[in-house]
């Protein structure tokens, strides 16, 4: 890929992923916002692919934009509450929350700026390219040297089910 | 295919301006729902930069590391959804404003 189309995509996508994140912060419709945040996570897939990370950006595909963000939409459809009433009870929090973003962004600027030259390169640009070969690398680590962390999450999504049925079912003679 | 490198740091631009506005998100949204997106916002904006600096680095490990980080916020999601719902059932209403005592 030459080097304008690559730099035209990632800034397109960088666009389109704070445009939508910017989507997710003002639309008043729930809805809307799940959609948003699902074009997000695509865009990002993107942005793995372009980092050589095919694994993960699949991975973020199912997971995220797939189940995730299908368990959120059941769950707006389900409470149907898709938009709740305009009601301000804290009317300094808005305006705060807004400073002191922008103070968070500029100090992380600042820091951007200061300690990371800007032109740093990604080293050895060839070594994770190579596609076939970093899965298989992948996958080799993933279940030797990190086998048991990876045993364990499968518990912990174990635990997690459980504990969902265990919250949300009814108890026997309670309203509702 | 060589893919031309972008630099590091526009990676961690990105990735910082969608962190913020996740933060933001929290900060400012009064749907728990809502809430609860801009912390997956954050989540995937901090796995942006993993891989980015896998990337960076040559390593792996930060691409374990992300999907590791899935696997929790797809288990935290699932838990957070069911606690709003329970909510939901109690006070009839998510609104975060009206979460303001322990009693159920």
């Amino acid at each position: 890929m030459p080097m304008t189309l690559t730099l035209s995509l990632f800034i397109v996508l960088a666009a389109v992923a704070i445009a939508s994140a910017a989507g997710l912060l003002v639309s008043r419709n729930t809805v809307y916002a799940a959609l948003f945040l699902v074009l997000n996570f695509a865009t990002v897939a993107v942005f793995y692919l372009l980092l050589g990370a095919p694994f993960i950006a699949l991975a973020q595909v199912t997971i995220y934009a797939g189940a995730i963000m299908v368990l959120f939409l059941f769950v707006i459809m389900l409470l149907g509450s898709e938009v709740l009433p305009r009601r301000q009870v804290l009317p300094w929090q808005r305006p705060l929350a807004i400073a002191l973003a922008a103070v968070l962004l500029a100090e992380a600027g600042f820091l951007l700026f200061q300690r990371v030259r800007l032109t740093t390169s990604l080293a050895n640009p060839e070594a994770a390219v190579n596609t076939t070969e970093s899965l298989r690398t992948l996958g080799m680590a993933l279940f030797s040297q990190y086998l048991l962390p990876f045993e364990v999450t499968s518990v912990l999504l174990l635990v997690a089910m459980v504990g969902v049925i265990v919250l949300t079912k009814k108890v026997k003679g309670e309203p509702g | 295919m060589t893919i031309q490198t972008i630099p590091l740091s526009w990676y961690l631009a990105v990735s910082v301006v969608l962190f913020i506005m996740g933060a933001l998100g929290v900060l400012i949204r009064r749907n728990p729902l809502i809430i609860f997106m801009s912390v997956e916002l954050m989540l995937n904006a901090a796995n942006l930069v993993f891989v980015a600096f896998a990337r960076s680095f040559g390593v792996l490990t930060g691409q374990i590391f992300v999907f590791f980080v899935m696997t929790v916020s797809a288990a935290e999601v699932a838990v957070g959804l069911a606690l709003i719902i329970i909510i939901f059932r109690n006070k009839h209403s998510i609104d975060v404003d009206l979460m303001n005592s322990l009693k159920g």
